[in-house]
């Protein structure tokens, strides 16, 4: 029993995974079950006080799902998970933990278009108010911080023109500021960047994306980085003090450098409901088999595919930073050295009509609203996934109007390229 | 344990997995030093878990002899066990640790291993313990170490660090379960380990 380093890739088909100790099944079984039964009345007892490790209801925990959780807590180097129902349920239940109606955190402004929209609607109604900073403006982080900021939540390669953020100066201010920060690591996936060696307090993933990769199943996965201390000052009840719902348990007192992951589970899960699909965590657990090879070649492809772009006389710019023109190619040197990852942007000299023509005659791309499949994609945000911005956040977070998204697959890059070629061409 | 000089010196922010399981596949009675009645405590989620999985427990708390702990008489002091005992479980603050290692290093024979639970650190009081050949553990929970090392702990999503390609049997109350399984450090949680270190000396 040596304490030897298995590599990431070992840990992407094993971590979480042994054989099914009834049946011996090598795959990880589909518990497609609601329920499990009780040993006795005093196991039940247990298992409702949290005193014993073991299954109740599908809703708290599910032993695919468990092994969906702990596969993801390996690859992240974090002390637990939680696996729910999609990205944004992770969002919710990750700052249901941290919030209390009338506090503050502080966001990154180049995000997700739905999680830009999440944050300033569905949580303004919660009393969680969001107050947004600039990723190339690290002082605007400092600035934005009040007594009431509880968490800095960020996007380490951000969503849509695949800008790459600065985790460490922003964990920096993190803590120094005594709050977590959150990274969604959905378009890196931890093969590319692990937040948590950067300073992250917890990893939030829509595994809808590469993690799952293939298009065919929704997911979304917390994980507890472990690092932050949650009793100081009773800034987070949730964590500090007694529960009453569980008749007076202390969850960091208990759980230690996981008890974030319980929180999520036991108050926020539990009591919001957002549980992932047994049949889902299957799907994306065999898509994690295959990450590291799926997201090198997810990588390498787009960056051909970024190369020939940049030399196309129809095409004004390219945002990606796999190149070394790019903004964030230094960035991107150091949080994402194997590849900078798939999801990119370019604008076209012919503007908005140029973009919905291009989308119009492309044969390989799918258009559509989604990231991170084995299919290449294309949309074109302004009127899609951003449509809900005024155009000045439009602007900002990089979906301007003229501007078009790609997400590369694991096709042949030059059946790719010669569907752009064709489609920018007449 | 006579050679203590040529002893490595333990790294008590980072144990390695071998050092743990060593002492939880070895000891067999353990006395839980601040044991509580009260059923939402920790010290009564460790003690009840620790005997189900078929430790030799005895409670230990002056302010409840004469009760009994799931069956477990209580005992005032590490004194008044009249037995020996191989592992003593401290839940009690780092301020009050030092008193308890003295007690029990007044101990004959001498306890193995003295543990000291989640959030509880006396480097003083552990170094004092290893010259005399004790083993250490310090800011630990000996549940989910065990829970940690069998797996039994993935059922709550918590990365055991292990893995195993064997078929192990289904957990049933009061099975000892097999804690060798591949310990990986490529799932590491260095991170928490140094944020524990952080704190430990900013306090
Ligand atoms: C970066 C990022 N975060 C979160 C989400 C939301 O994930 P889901 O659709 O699984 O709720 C998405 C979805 O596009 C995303 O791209």
């Amino acid at each position: 029993m040596s304490d030897r380093l298995p590599g990431f890739s070992t840990l992407a088909v094993h971590a979480g995974a042994q054989p099914d100790p009834t049946t011996g099944a090598r795959a990880t079984p589909i518990y497609q079950t609601t329920s499990f039964v009780f040993n006795d009345a005093d196991h039940a007892a247990s298992l409702f006080g949290l005193q014993a490790f073991g299954n109740i209801y599908t809703r708290i925990g599910n032993p695919t799902n468990a092994v969906l959780e702990e596969r993801v807590a390996a690859l992240e180097g974090g002390t637990a998970a939680l696996a729910v129902a999609s990205g944004h349920a992770a969002q919710v239940v990750v700052l249901q933990q941290l919030l209390q109606p009338g506090d503050e955190f502080i966001a990154a402004r180049k995000l997700y278009g739905g999680s830009i929209n999440q944050f300033t609607h569905a949580f303004k109604s919660f009393g969680w108010n969001v107050v947004w900073a600039d990723p190339d403006d690290i002082a605007s982080f400092e600035r934005a911080v009040t007594p009431r900021t509880k968490a800095i939540f960020i996007e380490s390669i951000a969503n849509p023109a695949g800008s790459i953020t600065d985790i460490e100066a922003i964990s920096t201010v993190a803590r120094k500021a005594g709050m977590p920060l959150i990274v969604d690591n959905t378009l890196a996936s931890p093969y590319l960047i692990r937040p948590i060696d950067h300073g992250a307090d917890i990893v939030v993933h829509s595994l809808t994306k590469f993690l799952g990769g293939h298009g065919n199943s929704l997911g979304g996965i917390i994980v507890d980085a472990g690092t932050f201390d949650w009793s100081t000052g009773g800034k987070y009840p949730m964590l500090s003090e007694p529960r009453p719902e569980y008749h007076g348990i202390r969850l960091q007192e208990t759980f230690g450098n996981f008890a974030f992951a319980i929180a999520c589970r036991v108050l926020g899960l539990r009591d919001l409901g957002p549980a992932l699909s047994p049949f889902n965590a299957f799907m994306i657990l065999t898509g994690i088999e295959t990450l590291p090879l799926r997201m090198q070649r997810h990588c390498d492809n787009a960056k051909a595919v970024a190369e020939f772009l940049a030399g196309h006389p129809a095409v004004a710019s390219v945002s990606y930073a796999g190149l070394p023109s790019d903004k964030y190619h230094q960035l991107a040197r150091k949080y994402a050295p194997k590849g900078a990852g798939a999801v990119f942007t370019f604008s076209l000299k012919g503007g908005y009509d140029a973009g919905v023509n291009l989308v119009s005659k492309l044969q390989l791309f799918s258009h559509l609203a989604n990231v991170g499949d084995t299919r290449s994609l294309v949309i074109h945000p302004a009127s899609t996934t951003h449509s809900q911005l005024d155009d000045a956040a439009k602007v900002k977070s990089g979906a301007g109007p003229d501007v078009v998204r790609l997400s590369i697959g694991i096709e042949d890059k030059e059946d790719l390229i010669a569907d752009l070629e064709q489609a920018l061409g007449a | 344990m006579s050679n203590n000089k040529k002893r490595q010196v333990m790294n008590h922010d980072a144990y390695p997995d071998n050092y743990i399981r060593g002492i939880l596949n070895s000891v067999k009675s353990i006395a839980m030093v601040g044991a509580s009645p009260v059923n939402v405590r920790p010290s009564y989620f460790a003690f009840k878990y620790l005997a189900q999985r078929g430790y030799d427990m005895i409670p230990v708390n002056p302010g409840h002899v004469g009760k009994e702990l799931l069956g477990k008489p209580f005992v005032a002091s590490l004194s008044d066990i009249g037995r020996p005992v191989d592992m003593i479980d401290i839940f009690r603050n780092s301020s009050h640790i030092m008193p308890v290692v003295e007690e029990a290093l007044a101990l004959d024979p001498l306890p193995k291993v003295i543990w000291m639970q989640l959030g509880a650190r006396d480097d003083a009081a552990a170094a004092k313990a290893e010259s005399v050949g004790i083993k250490v553990v310090m800011n630990r929970c000996p549940k989910i170490e065990y829970g940690r090392l069998s797996s039994e702990i993935s059922w709550m999503g918590v990365n055991s660090r292990t893995l195993s390609s064997k078929r192990a049997p289904a957990p049933t109350q009061g099975m000892r379960l097999s804690l060798n399984r591949m310990s990986v450090g490529g799932g590491d949680t260095a991170a928490s380990d140094r944020a524990a270190k952080n704190k430990t000396e900013q306090s």
